[in-house]
């Protein structure tokens, strides 16, 4: 057929590239985000209610009948990390409603037509759920510190295991940046999510320790990452042998990242 | 010689078993309203899709200002504007929010995000909603809204999915006013929908769809002298009497009659003079429709007219992954 297209026009001011736009594109939709956790609070009511029940569950009524075999230090002192962890853990659902949210809404088909960073929405959403996470774990140690929580080390060891479960938290969200884009539908996400992360954050040192297992489970339940994140930032903040414990976190953040962030690319690429 | 603002050539999409696009070809002249007029399922959004750069055909190749949607994408996506059919807004934004986020993410000069966000808010009468969160904005405004959004970067070209559907009639009309208020600014618009009188109120050209084809290729006029501009259906029950009084009316009238079991549809170029005959003829035979419909032809009459069957509603137009979220896409 004959095509009369116009001839292909010289690059106009419209193709002239903003400085630093990636970056511009990412604190758009950060921005963005972060002003869905302030217009509808119930989003990070809830992000905060279940840890804080959490905290006074096992702090005054399970924790009474805990034994802690070894330890130079209350159960409080034990429970705070992993709270911390667990905190992080279940709060990465959210990365997995907002993503596919924004699929069922056909926000997702908009940021495709435009002149954005490929890389913005991920970037983005995850940085958004980083920032709330940082707001949600202070939050949490303030309520341990009310419930008699103690740092034994130093206020580097402190920031260091903030750091630690930082890290891991922007690792699990981009596990479930994954996990919202393959489902794309926020209930179906969350629905999914709850039997992965129950038995990583139960069958765990969150909570007790791995030698009150049986057997069979405490192969899992000591190099699981949640535990191995749990592990090494009790060391930080209560003392004892650190190295070994923030190695095999790290590694199990550098991991998940490397596994999952392509992942998540892949199927934001094409989703619509 | 006017040039064409879209060109596709033989574009075909695949989602699993489906054949979205069946080879389409098209040809948009800049500064009209092309009308793409098909039933849900018929490969229209599929079509849109691909023009805006959101999905990747499978073979065949489209160019938007001569820009190639596939190899060219980020060039294509720095001229057009996109509004589908789910108003892409997010609803937890203010309507300034939205356009300035869209404004940022178009790449505009940062200076100029806000005085065109108000622009736009002005001209779409949402500025006293401006800076309420979306979720308190009726279904009408939040369809203005997207549409303004895919205006930020002024697009010489845009994309309107089904913009009308689910709208009330008044919000409607606006709609229509404001599509007709861009073309005579120069924008070229391409829009899909399943109304035969959306495309015919809106496009000098009119593309018929169906499964992933293009039916026919005319404008409004031409297609619609092939159908009338009446259709009157009787219903007429009973043994074989809608046959007898088909073979009556086919005698005595000089239009077009049809039989479809116990229905007749007469299609017409005389307007309500029709009925009146045709229920003087039946009244004559001692014969009366047991139901009586007079309307103007529809997007299943051009079906029927063009393909001798009915327009079907599917439901396989979309990425098969996506069939629980997006109910009915077309």
């Amino acid at each position: 057929m004959s095509s009369t297209a116009v001839s292909v026009p010289a690059t106009d001011d419209r193709d002239r590239r903003i400085p630093f736009g990636a970056a511009r594109d990412i604190y758009a939709i950060t921005q963005r985000n972060l002003i869905a956790y302030r217009r509808v609070p119930q989003l990070l009511v809830f992000s905060t209610i279940q840890p804080v029940i959490f905290v006074l569950m096992f702090r005054y009524v399970f924790g009474g009948a805990i034994t802690l075999r070894g330890l130079p230090y209350p159960y409080v002192d034990f429970l705070m990390p992993g709270i911390f962890t667990q905190t992080v853990v279940f709060g990465a659902i959210a990365t997995a409603i907002g993503l596919s949210t924004d699929v069922k809404s056909g926000l997702m088909e908009r940021f495709h037509s435009l002149p954005m960073a490929r890389s913005a929405v991920l970037a983005g959403r995850t940085m958004a759920d980083l920032i709330r996470n940082v707001f949600v774990v202070v939050l949490m140690m303030v309520v341990g510190f009310l419930v008699g929580w103690r740092i034994h080390t130093n206020v580097f060891g402190l920031i260091s295991g903030a750091l630690l479960v930082m890290l891991f938290a922007y690792a699990m969200s981009w596990v479930f940046a994954t996990v919202g884009l393959a489902v794309g539908d926020p209930e179906t996400a969350q629905a999914a999510a709850f039997p992965v992360l129950a038995p990583l954050v139960f069958a765990s040192s969150a909570f007790v320790q791995v030698e009150s297992m049986p057997a069979w489970l405490q192969v899992f339940a000591r190099n699981q990452p949640v535990s191995v994140t749990v592990s090494a930032v009790r060391a930080l903040v209560n003392g004892g042998p650190t190295a070994i414990y923030v190695e095999h976190s790290l590694a199990w953040c550098i991991g998940i990242l490397v596994v999952f962030a392509p992942i998540a690319v892949r199927l934001y690429r094409r989703a619509v | 010689m006017t040039s064409n603002a879209i060109v596709v050539e033989d574009l075909h999409k695949r989602f699993g078993d489906v054949e979205a696009l069946a080879g389409i070809d098209l040809e948009v002249a800049e500064g009209t309203v092309f009308g793409l007029l098909g039933p849900n399922g018929a490969g229209k959004t599929t079509a849109v899709r691909v023009l805006a750069t959101v999905l990747q055909p499978d073979g065949g190749r489209a160019e938007v200002l001569g820009y190639d949607v596939v190899g060219q994408a980020e060039a294509v996506r720095r001229r057009i504007g996109l509004a589908g059919q789910y108003a892409a807004v997010d609803p937890n934004l203010t309507g300034r929010e939205n356009l300035r986020m869209v404004g940022l993410l178009a790449q505009l000069v940062r200076s100029r995000i806000l005085p065109r966000a108000a622009e736009l808010l002005e001209r779409f009468d949402l500025t006293s909603a401006a800076d309420r969160p979306l979720r308190t904005y009726s279904g009408g405004m939040r369809r203005r809204l997207d549409i303004a959004a895919s205006l930020m970067q002024r697009p010489p070209v845009l994309f309107l999915d089904e913009p009308t559907t689910g709208l009330d009639i008044t919000s409607r009309n606006e709609l229509w006013e404001m599509i007709r208020e861009l073309v005579n600014e120069g924008t070229t618009v391409l829009l899909t929908t399943q109304y035969l009188e959306e495309a015919d109120r809106l496009a000098g050209r009119i593309a018929v769809v169906d499964e992933g084809r293009v039916i026919a290729n005319d404008t409004p006029e031409a297609l619609k002298s092939q159908l009338g501009s009446t259709v009157v259906e009787m219903d007429v029950r009973g043994n074989g009497r809608a046959q007898d009084a088909v073979r009556v009316l086919s005698v005595r009238l000089s239009d077009r009659v049809e039989q479809e079991g116990e229905r007749i549809r007469i299609t017409s170029e005389r307007g309500a003079d029709v009925l009146i005959e045709a229920l003087r003829i039946l009244d004559d035979q001692g014969m009366a429709p047991d139901a009586l419909t007079v309307r103007e032809p529809s997007l299943d009459d051009v079906f029927l007219a063009l393909t001798g069957h009915h327009a079907e509603d599917k439901q396989e137009d979309k990425q098969p992954e996506l069939a629980t979220s997006k109910g009915g896409a077309a």
